[in-house]
């Protein structure tokens, strides 16, 4: 340390260097732990997520493979089975459909058809989303899908809290954990909470409280809620923003509780809206506080239309702070009646 | 006690060492027999082992392989592989110019495409991999085309929708080309498959890279076409690198691309990827092969990736930057002038007439294509357009997004308008 001053101003640092904190710790604290995935060594991953890894823990740790998204993950299951923690990077979660069958018919089941006698403590970390111009086969939003999963957690950090010590809540669980990092988020800064050291992997939290409408979201739509929110505030709205955190289990408490101070529910969510993750939250909602809604519970999902590569497009798909804002006046107002 | 312990591929050369290709064993040219067209596969063995070329040190074509060309034909190759090179360097420019986003080069591996597309008839179906942009080329699909599917302007083949260099062309059967690895491996060997049913005389040629042919899929596939003999070409470009890992990473420490073949009952063929007689000659073979029944053939293109993976990539992080130098069989470009003017066919002064023809043409293509428009201005695509095309007739509930995107955009525009700050209203 140079002087105290220094010492003592919290540490900028991006999501992506919180992610690489994560395993650097997650590597130094545990020997089971290790990293494999496409072009995680020398190259640092094609997000520069695990860049600098290799020479700090070596090529046995920090394991490049072969271009085969489902023996890596397979591996990993096996490599779980046998002992070890390991981390499976995949680069992006479209890619993570070449081994849906690791992942769906065999990671989530193992423990249960086995009767109890296995468990897969493997965790797979995807990029995942759209705003970066990639084009629909690099840019779709899955995880709501894998949400409908039994066996899978699905967790998604959105703050650098959660992008520094999720990773460590995962590999302590002893069932597969998938996590959700959001491409367009690997940039953003921030700083850690003073004296953090864990999170859990079960409760929703409450990112902005407010008493009008309740903004319901997770990974870069929650950034966008925010940003919602304050253009609200500025008209009098006072949104409520909620980060869903871990989207199975979903945390129905924090949810209810939110919907019954505010007694307006607005889900974000980027991906499609036909069988989607905010389908289920509206269904939650109206089956466990009907009652107390003002108003029918209102979402915004993605266009139902492949990612397109256009910028103009690919934001016209997507839901925006704008989009939020109106879709939240609209609510409100249409909850007074005509 | 015994441990097991595992292998970790590693590279032959990392930045700062020097290049070193002593892993590739190199047979002189002309050395190869070349067999029956039908000779069945596990009697040729040794073509997945050696290595077909047939142009020597000297620039002669050497050889049982030597496919006779005319020089005509032998210019017109120079051409377009000149012309792919030209295409290359300006749209990298362009994507560090910031007028597109993103580009991948073929530089060093011009011959493969180029060879192959011009072997190959023009009803022969094409499934591309993203770096075998000579393909268009050769089937004579505008730059203008190209370019603007790169700049997803308001001609762009696939309306926005597709990351640069995506491109489809369905006119000039080539298939689609997909962002995900290998899955044009079993689509190829599905329409071959259609083709013979139908009792066409076409064929299906497809490529992948060394690294992606990891993928399920490449072995997938592998196990269709041998058992249906179906009428394909599945060619392996191995171009040494995938990203940031070696061949060594793919398998390529161990035996061969080309070798795997014989593993499940096909021919294997391994060919000087630069030579562009020898790509030539072989993808004749295989196509002759597959169109008297006589079932697919596996060609391993040995080639080397000279440029960086794509504009998001930057090679001097994992390998020698004198790599390109070092490579021991050479450039293809300048392997097929040599041998234009060891024939007499061809002299320094035509080249550097060629190249500025050629730089002029890609020039004149490129100020056509802007008018179009580019990422930054316009024309620009209508965004409600983009719900066209998920189904083939428009369901209600995307008339629905579709309209009321429409009347977002329209009130946008007009709080736009409305706060041009002249004070009025
Ligand atoms: C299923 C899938 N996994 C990973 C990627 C990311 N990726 C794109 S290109 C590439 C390297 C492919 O290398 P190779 O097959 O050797 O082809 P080359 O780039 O050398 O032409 C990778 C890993 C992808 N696009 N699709
Ligand atoms: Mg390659």
């Amino acid at each position: 340390m140079q002087n105290a001053t220094a010492a003592e101003a919290p540490v900028t640092l991006t999501y992506r260097d919180a992610v690489r904190e994560a395993l650097h710790a997650a590597l130094r604290d545990d020997p089971r732990v290790f990293l494999m995935g496409e072009d995680v060594g020398r190259y640092g991953g094609s997000y520069a997520v695990s860049k600098g890894l290799l020479e700090t823990f070596g090529a046995e740790r920090i394991r490049d493979t072969p271009l085969c998204e489902s023996t890596f993950v397979g591996a990993g299951i096996g490599a779980a089975l046998g002992g070890m923690r390991p981390i499976v990077e995949v680069m992006t979660v479209n890619f993570s459909l070449l081994a849906l069958d690791q992942i769906v018919n065999n990671a989530a089941t193992l423990s249960h058809m086995s009767g109890g006698q296995l468990n897969v403590p493997l965790v797979i970390r995807l990029a995942t989303g759209a705003g970066r111009q990639l084009g629909a086969q690099h840019s779709h939003s899955l995880e709501g899908w894998y949400a409908h999963i039994p066996g899978l957690r699905i967790a998604v950090p959105a703050t650098i809290d959660d992008a520094r010590f999720m990773l460590a809540a995962a590999l302590r669980l002893p069932d597969p954990v998938l996590l959700f990092e959001h491409l367009y988020l690997y940039n953003m800064q921030g700083t850690l909470t003073e004296g953090l050291e864990q999170v859990d992997l079960e409760r929703a939290a409450i990112r902005r409280t407010g008493r009008d409408v309740t903004l319901i979201s997770y990974g870069w739509s929650l950034h966008k809620c925010l940003a919602a929110a304050a253009t609200l505030a500025a008209e009098g709205i006072e949104a409520e923003v909620l980060d869903l955190r871990s989207l199975r289990p979903l945390d129905e408490a924090t949810i209810m509780a939110s919907v019954r101070h505010t007694h307006h529910a607005l889900i974000v969510d980027e991906g499609w809206r036909s069988g989607s993750l905010a389908a289920e939250i509206v269904t939650r909602i109206v089956e466990q506080a009907f009652y107390e809604l003002d108003a029918p519970v209102a979402r915004l999902c993605t266009a139902e239309v492949p990612i397109p590569y256009a910028q103009h497009l690919e934001e016209a798909a997507l839901p925006s702070p704008a989009r939020i804002a109106a879709a939240a006046r609209e609510l409100l107002t249409s909850a007074r009646g005509p | 006690m015994t441990q097991s312990r595992l292998h970790v591929p590693h590279p032959p050369a990392r930045p700062g060492e020097k290049p070193d290709f002593s892993y590739l064993e190199i047979p002189p040219a002309g050395r190869e027999p070349r067999p029956d067209t039908l000779a069945p596969a596990l009697e040729i063995e040794r073509l997945g082992t050696g290595m077909v070329r047939v142009l020597d040190e000297q620039g002669h074509a050497v050889g049982a392989w030597n496919p006779h060309l005319e020089p005509e034909d032998l210019q017109v190759a120079l051409r377009h592989m000149l012309l792919t090179r030209h295409f290359d360097e300006r749209m990298q420019r362009m994507q560090r110019q910031g007028r597109i986003s993103f580009y991948m080069k073929s530089t060093g591996e011009e011959a493969v495409a180029v060879a192959q597309a011009m072997a190959l008839e023009p009803g022969d179906m094409l499934f591309p991999s993203y770096r075998t942009q000579g393909l268009f080329i050769v089937r004579g699909k505008s730059l203008v085309d190209l370019m603007c599917q790169c700049l997803s302007n308001t001609r762009d083949m696939c309306r926005g929708r597709q990351m640069p260099i995506m491109y489809h062309w369905a006119e000039g059967n080539i298939f689609s080309i997909s962002g995900n690895l290998a899955t044009q491996f079993p689509q190829a060997v599905g329409w071959a498959m259609a083709a013979a049913i139908k009792g066409e005389d076409r064929i299906a040629a497809t490529w992948i890279g060394e690294g992606s042919s990891a993928e399920a899929d490449f072995h997938h596939a592998m196990t269709f076409a041998a058992v249906y003999q179906a009428p394909v070409i599945l060619n392996v470009v191995n171009n040494q690198w995938a990203i940031s890992s070696f061949q060594g990473f793919a398998g390529g420490e161990r035996r061969t691309f080309a070798q795997r073949g014989p593993g499940y009952g096909i021919p294997g063929v391994r060919v000087d990827g630069n030579d562009f007689l020898a790509v030539y000659a072989v993808t004749r073979w295989a196509a002759e092969r597959a169109r008297a029944s006589g079932g697919p053939t596996l060609i391993e293109h040995v080639t080397y990736r000279a440029a960086a993976h794509s504009t998001s990539d930057d090679p001097s992080r994992y390998r020698p930057k004198e790599e390109w130098q070092a490579w021991p069989l050479g450039d293809p470009i300048t392997r097929l002038k040599n041998h234009l003017i060891a024939l007499g066919e061809w002299s320094e002064e035509r080249h550097a007439a060629l190249e500025k023809e050629l730089e002029a043409h890609v020039t004149a293509c490129w100020k056509e294509a802007v008018t179009y428009g580019t990422l930054t201005e316009g024309p620009t695509l209508d965004p409600v357009s983009m719900f066209e095309d998920v189904f083939h007739d428009m369901p209600p509930h995307l008339k629905r997004q579709r309209e009321e995107l429409r009347r977002l955009l329209a009130a946008q525009h007009a709080a736009a308008a409305a706060q041009v700050p002249d004070g009025e209203g």
